[in-house]
């Protein structure tokens, strides 16, 4: 017992510390109107919530978190989906999978390990919007015009899609890869046996063995949707801009907190956050409960 | 002879496989390559912009350069501080990491192994931290991390602006997926070889380190892979923690702040330079580690 207690002080007292109390803490700031470093905090009961029902930028932000909670997975998991099964073509390719699959594997998986901030600076410089950004340069020479895909404020929030498509869809594919690996061959022998082709075999083996793995992919780019920042922080003209047409809850709880010195109103925001992670979740596992197949 | 059959049956047998797959699998490749070519292109081509010239930049983006121009890179490391911006990441990932994991594997080995009143609530108090978002913390936790800097003797090494002070909320916010999974880890493991260390008279704390981390090697090895990309990688947390010092600041801030102070007299030749810079590294690891680092990356997702 004196070895257990000596073994867990050190690692809970830093989790108190830095993790729960600054989280108990959040939750009575955002009752507070605490504004600027050396003020002190005055109890205003639900005032920031209020404030929040009214505040424009904010329900543009919450609008963009949610587009993202929609597309993000979808697209990803779709994609992923797509180049897995390619990859092991439908898994009757056996562990190997189709010639060069490690090649791909190991390059779409790439984006995965680099930061989310360099990605943003990358993309920065990909989408310029004259003949010096990457893609604009093609378009550019074919006779189109240019596109702004970070100053056009109805395709800024795309571009973010489509930056953050293109990091995930690796991990998953690897994901996808390894699931469709573990389902035995001999369901794939059976099905082929039966006459099924390609397609009735995705459908009808392939997704509902994978069905588990699905499920987790879509509860983690959902989380990613909802704590988008740095791509954003990073990439967008203005952080969150143009004219507020890419900012998200992350961003506008940063810019409140160290830039405007709200820190209850930020916090605030923190918990309606809170509580969008939370719904989230609890939908995603409930939409997706369904009988496990065991194999 | 029958090896030599064998072999030639198995290469007909590949070959007849790819004979039949033969227009199915053209289009396969295609569609696979075209992602290849989403991911590899926007990389390369920031290597290539790395050693243009400010005009060739500013000219036409698929345009190769026409000298290779390293001096970019020797700007970006000392001018940008690009290079100081690594050693720091270097330091601060490398304390982190390690107290990560021998906090994380301590906590994990106790909590799946030494069932007691309450190990339950605490086990489950580290796994809570998963569900929450780290913004609704931020506010509150710049202001902890002040007041650590105010504690007598160790304040100053742990406060805000020091690497100390992050190096501690990283260990601290990488607890929960870390003990979450080696929990799960140590559980599986057998127990008979700690009993047999045990009636050999070694101390708990002994067979922990001697017995029970060396068989949980394959999960320390995953969960080390992904914290270190993880606290790597970290932007929002030095943002907040690291404000005001720029020689502190970690490799991800630095890449982010040339790109932000970019105008018109900018050096954007030395910008691609140094995130070509923040790019090599990785690539290089992840050439060496790649099949280390799947692994580690999607392993909370294979449970």
């Amino acid at each position: 017992m004196r070895f257990a207690v000596g073994f867990l002080v050190l690692p809970v007292t830093l989790y108190v510390i830095y993790v729960i109390a600054p989280y108990a803490q959040a939750f009575s700031i955002a009752l507070t109107n605490w504004r600027g470093v050396n003020a002190s905090p005055r109890f205003v009961g639900l005032e920031n919530f209020r404030r929040l029902l009214e505040d424009t930028v904010f329900w543009k932000a919450v609008g963009h978190n949610l587009l993202l909670l929609v597309l993000l997975p979808v697209l990803t998991l779709v994609i992923a989906l797509f180049f897995a099964f390619l990859l092991n073509a439908g898994g009757r390719g056996g562990a190997g999978g189709v010639w060069g699959s490690r090649f791909y594997r190991v390059v779409f998986f790439f984006p995965q390990v680099l930061a989310i901030a360099v990605i943003a600076v990358l993309f920065q410089q990909v989408f310029r919007p004259d003949r010096s950004g990457m893609l604009n340069a093609p378009l550019i020479a074919m006779g189109f015009e240019p596109i702004g895909f970070l100053s056009d404020t109805d395709i800024a929030l795309w571009s973010i899609l489509g930056v953050l498509v293109w990091q995930a869809v690796g991990f998953y594919v690897v994901l996808f890869s390894a699931g469709i690996a573990s389902i035995p061959r001999e369901l794939f022998e059976a099905a082929a046996i039966d006459g099924a082709g390609g397609p009735p075999m995705f459908f009808r083996i392939t997704l509902p063995l994978l069905w588990d793995t699905i499920q987790v992919g879509w509860v983690y780019l959902g989380i990613i949707a909802l704590d988008v920042f740095a791509i954003v922080w990073v990439m967008t003209p203005e952080q969150g801009g143009p004219d507020y047409s890419t900012t998200v809850m992350a961003a506008e709880i940063y810019r409140n907190a160290f830039e405007y010195s709200k820190f209850g109103y930020a916090s605030a925001m923190g918990v309606v956050l809170f509580f969008f992670t939370i719904g989230f979740a609890a939908l995603a596992l409930r939409l997706s409960r369904r009988e496990r197949i065991e194999f | 002879m029958a090896d030599a059959a064998v072999a030639r049956s198995r290469s007909y047998a590949r070959r007849e496989r790819r004979r039949r797959l033969g227009p199915l699998s053209v289009l396969t490749h295609a569609a696979l390559m075209v992602w290849t070519v989403l991911v590899v292109v926007p990389i390369v081509w920031t290597f290539l912009a790395s050693v243009k010239s400010e005009d060739e930049i500013f000219g036409d983006a698929w345009s190769l350069p026409a000298t290779v121009r390293l001096d970019n890179w020797a700007r970006a490391w000392e001018q940008a501080n690009v290079g100081q911006y690594m050693i720091n990441s270097v330091i601060v990932v490398a304390c982190s990491t390690f107290g990560t994991m021998l906090l994380g594997s301590m906590a994990a080995y106790v909590l799946a192994r030494y069932p007691f009143r309450g190990s339950r609530a605490i086990y489950l108090l580290f796994v809570s931290g998963l569900a929450f978002p780290v913004y609704l913390a931020l506010t509150p936790l710049f202001f902890v991390v002040q007041n650590m800097g105010g504690v007598p003797v160790i304040g100053p090494f742990i406060g805000l602006n020091t690497h100390g002070g992050l190096i501690l909320v990283y260990i601290a916010y990488s607890l929960p997926f870390t003990v979450f999974f080696l929990a799960a880890f140590f559980r599986t493991l057998p127990g008979a070889v700690a009993e047999a260390a045990f009636v050999d008279g070694a101390s708990h704390t002994r067979v922990f380190f001697q017995v029970m981390l060396p068989m949980a090697r394959p999960g320390i090895i995953s969960v080390t892979v992904f914290n270190i990309l993880g606290q790597w990688n970290q932007y929002q947390l030095p943002l907040v923690l690291l404000t005001s010092v720029k020689d502190k600041w970690v490799l991800t801030q630095g890449i982010a702040e040339i790109s932000a102070d970019a105008g018109y007299d900018a050096d954007w030749a030395a910008l691609f330079a140094a995130l070509s810079m923040a790019i090599l590294p990785m690539l290089v690891v992840y050439v060496i580690f790649q099949s280390q680092i799947q692994k580690g990356l999607t392993a909370g997702a294979l449970k």
